[in-house]
């Protein structure tokens, strides 16, 4: 549902600048620190841009949260083996999965993820996460959401909403991965 | 991928994710409670050996049902090939059973070949005669990776009786596209006829190689050569290629020892060597199953041809 | 070899006296060239002679054919082929065999003894001579056993086969060999009172245990137990010894490696020896696909061997082509490499390989076509009444061959109950119209005339 691009083809938009992506990120870590405390929260990223984006909510907990009791750690959650949809594609890599020391036992878990669409990847997180071990709880932060959902599921931590139609694309950029930060819109390639 | 056949068939960008993919499985398993994924719920896997195995046939079905996987195992002893039904005819009847993958072991070299052109599953060599063993030269790779870092530049030297061993072959075609440098150490008797053309060095010296080498890979001495007059006694195999402990001093710090078992304490290993940490042979049996769970994957999780 | 090759067996003046008088109508072949050679001239047949031969010669009262320049050689004799009946009839039979010998261009063909039962005894042979005579698209020879039910142990009746009615002069084991070096003594002293050759299939069994495949790079690779060049060329050595003392006459079946051709070179003149079309066009890198119909003894050897054998070919070193035609069921060859039973058709492609290896290449011209397909394996085989010139006053024996077609090969295609041949989807040059047994039509345009 993402994909890379370095250059603003014809037909693609900006919908979110750099500044914005920041200033969205902040305030998604200030939500989690409200919606977490006082428990050990543990973000885990969902390859490939959840990954740095749970790191950056991570940091910025770090910041913000000062003295506080709120202890915000970082891992990757790889889904790839639990997708429902390995049948229909070619053959995918996986990525690590990496959990913080202590696993995820009796922690408050946020998964994170750069776009929430149907919501299948959410499930088949949730589905790996319950192999890994049994968290207090489960939360969900995407740094978009663009609605048409496939399953009950909804996040606790939205840094915009973004309504599209079904031909649009949206692709979230990252300085990790992809040398900036923005949120793109366009039509899907035919 | 459609099958594994042959190492020889897998070129490197291939065999390195197989191996990146044993490495994620390993790290995803580590440590967990409920050591089982649904990746291959739905899909049947069968192995079919017509040989005698331990450790392979209860690798292969360990990794299979980590990752939700149906597997049948059917032995050549308890089925109608025991009353004389061919290759052939049994492929057919595993795949109008809606087999969707088949792990053959067989005597004969080139069967998985020849199954893979029956059946429209896809075959997994489990090792075929003297030819191939590609699931163990993936998890011999996986281990040397582990413990050299890479394969790029290390030097492997290979010892015993290659002539008969699909480990040794199926070892040289991968280790070498993976850029190890090889040498084999064998009495002459044990070295086939057609080495000359391999990626290889041969030596009978083990005493000289040994320093050279970034880890020794010790061949089974199948019990039924020690009677063919490949070499005279045991005893002197033994003394001129059995990895004993002074000899094993010989090799350098970091050096690492792999065996694909079953072994012989005594005559191709020392105890003393079998057990000491540079021995990684445990770790191979471990990295087995994370191997064939990657080979798994790739062959049956898409659907989609040619990947 | 001058001392066979005027040699008259027991059968063929049996044969043509009932043949004398009883000839189809007379046929003009309207612009042949006898070996490829010359301006196109007429031949008359008539009686299963040829009755005159040159340029424009009266039709009168006879068939006429266009022929059109057509090469005209001398019927092909096969020395080497596995017609399997009695006992693998599903596989091939002396009628199916033969027809596919006669579309090959032959009209005599030589059929070894390892059938089930084995043709050890003059009534086994007998069966085959008159299976073959009753269905008369060839001339279909009897090899027979050397010893008792191959079992290289105890020598069958020689003298008994060779005074049956099928007349035999080729004893062979083949598909084994007599390794025993003591019995292969015995059964070359004991041929010399018969005027009969031994052919050997020269493989040192002990050397072969298992062996699957030539002993070499390929073999190394895929994991076939070896082949040693060395189980064939020890026994040829040793053979052509023990010939030579015994002042007998041997001839080695199916030569397949370059130092079998420098033994031969070596004992010239005290052995004969013939060279499979396979073993001249393929070599062992067809096994990578383990493939069974590459399977066949002697295995495929180096392409290194397929030069020298086609060298020694040219050079007279190896006299003749033999096809160790040997079709397979179905079952046998569909099936794990090592289950598999080795073998070969040949008869229908025999001539189109030795165009392609010899002919093409220029090591051999069309003269030199007639010796190695006709001529030599008629001599060594000692039949009179084939390998003769084209002359007036011989027999009219010939094959007729368009060397300017190509064809594609489909084993479903060949007349053959098997269908194993290994040059499947090979187009090949040169294409057998017309074969002529004795002045009759027994194949014609890719058809039988029975």
């Amino acid at each position: 549902m993402t994909s890379r691009t370095g250059t603003e083809a014809a037909g693609q938009r900006e919908l979110l600048s750099a500044a914005d992506v920041a200033r969205t990120v902040a305030r998604m870590a200030h939500e989690i620190i409200e919606g977490t405390a006082p428990a050990r929260a543990v973000l885990l990223g969902i390859p490939s841009r959840g990954v740095p984006l749970a790191h950056r909510l991570a940091t910025r907990i770090g910041e913000f949260s000062g003295a506080t009791d709120i202890i915000a750690t970082a891992g990757i959650l790889d889904i790839t083996l639990y997708r429902d949809d390995l049948r229909r594609r070619p053959t995918r890599p996986l990525e690590p999965t990496t959990l913080p020391e202590g696993g995820v036992d009796d922690a408050l878990v946020v998964l994170v993820d750069d776009v929430l669409f149907s919501g299948r990847t959410v499930r088949a997180a949730l589905d790996a996460l319950r192999d890994h071990g049994r968290p207090r709880a489960v939360q969900l932060a995407v740094l978009v959401d663009r609605g048409h959902r496939e399953l009950p599921i909804r996040a606790d931590y939205v840094g915009k909403n973004l309504p599209t139609s079904r031909e649009e694309e949206i692709a979230v950029l990252l300085e990790e991965t992809d040398d900036r930060d923005a949120v793109m819109i366009r039509r899907r390639a035919q | 991928m459609r099958h594994l056949l042959s190492a020889a068939d897998l070129d490197a960008a291939t065999a390195t994710s197989l191996l990146d993919t044993a490495d994620r499985l390993k790290e995803a398993l580590l440590g967990r409670e409920v050591r089982k994924l649904p990746t291959l719920r739905g899909r049947t896997v069968v192995t079919l050996f017509y040989e005698s195995s331990t450790r392979t046939r209860a690798s292969f079905e360990i990794a299979g049902k980590q990752m939700s996987a149906d597997v049948v195992n059917v032995s050549a002893g308890s089925s109608s090939v025991s009353k004389g039904e061919s290759l052939r005819d049994t492929a057919l009847t595993l795949s109008a059973m809606g087999a969707d993958c088949v792990i053959l072991r067989h005597p004969s070299a080139g069967a998985a070949h020849r199954m893979s052109e029956w059946t429209p599953a896809h075959v997994i060599n489990a090792g075929d005669g003297m030819h191939e063993h590609p699931t163990q030269a993936l998890l011999d790779a996986a281990t040397l990776r582990e413990h050299l870092g890479t394969l790029d530049g290390r030097r492997i030297t290979i010892v015993g009786d290659v002539l008969h061993s699909r480990v040794a072959r199926s070892n040289v075609a991968l280790l070498s596209m993976l850029g190890a440098q090889l040498h084999l150490v064998a009495p002459p008797t044990l070295l086939p006829a057609g080495v000359s053309g391999w990626p290889v060095t041969t030596g009978h010296d083990l005493d000289a190689a040994l320093p050279q080498s970034d880890a020794v890979m010790m061949l089974r001495v199948q019990a039924e050569r020690m009677h063919g007059g490949f070499f005279p006694s045991a005893r002197e195999y033994a003394t001129w290629y059995g990895l004993s402990e002074a000899r094993a001093a010989r090799l350098p710090q970091h050096a690492v020892v792999l065996h694909p078992g079953p072994m012989l304490r005594g005559m191709e290993i020392s105890a003393a060597v079998a057990d000491s940490p540079r021995a990684v042979i445990t770790g191979q049996v471990s990295n087995g199953v994370h191997i064939r769970m990657a080979v798994l994957y790739h062959l049956l999780a898409s659907q989609e041809a040619g990947t | 070899m001058s001392e066979c090759s005027e040699r008259t067996i027991g059968h063929s003046s049996e044969r043509s006296e009932r043949i004398i008088g009883h000839g189809p109508p007379p046929l003009l072949l309207r612009g042949v060239r006898p070996y490829g050679e010359g301006d196109p001239i007429d031949l008359m047949l008539r009686d299963g002679v040829i009755a005159e031969a040159g340029p424009g010669l009266d039709a009168t009262g006879a068939e006429v054919r266009d022929c059109g320049g057509l090469v005209a050689l001398p019927g092909f004799v096969d020395l080497h082929t596995h017609l399997r009946e009695p006992g693998r009839e599903d596989a091939e039979t002396i009628a199916t065999g033969s027809a596919a010998a006669a579309l090959g261009g032959y009209t005599a063909v030589f059929a070894m003894a390892n059938t089930e039962p084995v043709a050890d005894t003059a009534m086994a042979v007998e069966h085959v001579w008159r299976r073959g005579q009753q269905i008369g698209l060839v001339d279909v020879a009897p090899v027979g056993a050397v010893t008792v039910g191959l079992g290289g142990e105890q020598l069958a009746e020689l003298g008994a086969m060779a005074g049956s009615a099928a007349g035999v002069r080729v004893f062979s084991d083949d598909g084994v060999c007599v390794h025993d070096p003591l019995l292969m003594r015995r059964a070359l002293e004991y041929s010399t009172s018969l005027g009969a050759v031994i052919a050997q299939h020269a493989q040192e069994p002990r050397l072969t245990v298992g062996a699957q495949a030539h002993e070499g790079e390929i073999a190394a690779r895929l994991g076939l137990a070896g082949w040693p060049a060395t189980a064939e060329e020890s026994i040829v050595a040793r053979d052509c010894m023990l010939a030579a003392a015994a002042g007998a006459r041997l001839h080695v079946c199916h030569v397949s490696s370059a130092g079998t051709v420098d033994v031969l070179r070596w004992a010239r003149g005290r052995t004969t020896a013939e060279v499979t079309p396979h073993h001249l066009l393929l070599s062992d890198e067809r096994l990578a696909g383990y493939d069974p119909v590459n399977k066949v003894n002697p295995p495929l050897r180096t392409r290194d061997d397929s030069a020298a054998l086609r060298a020694a070919l040219a050079e007279g070193v190896i006299d003749c082509v033999a096809t160790d035609h040997a079709p397979h069921a179905p079952q046998d060859k569909d099936c794990e490499w090592e289950a598999a039973s080795p073998g070969m058709l040949g008869l229908q492609t025999a001539l189109s390989v030795v165009v392609e290896t010899m002919v093409r290449p220029g090591l051999l011209d069309w003269r030199g076509v007639a010796r190695v397909m006709s001529e030599r394996p008629a001599a060594v085989g000692g039949i009179a009444t084939q390998g003769r010139p084209l002359a007036t006053g011989e027999p009219a024996t010939l094959v007729l061959v368009d060397p300017d077609a190509t064809w594609t090969v489909r084993g479903a295609q060949l007349a053959s109950l098997a269908s194993n041949t290994p040059f499947e989807g090979m187009t090949l040059p040169a294409r057998v119209v017309t074969t002529l047994l004795r002045g009759r039509v027994t194949a014609d345009d890719g058809k039988v005339r029975r």
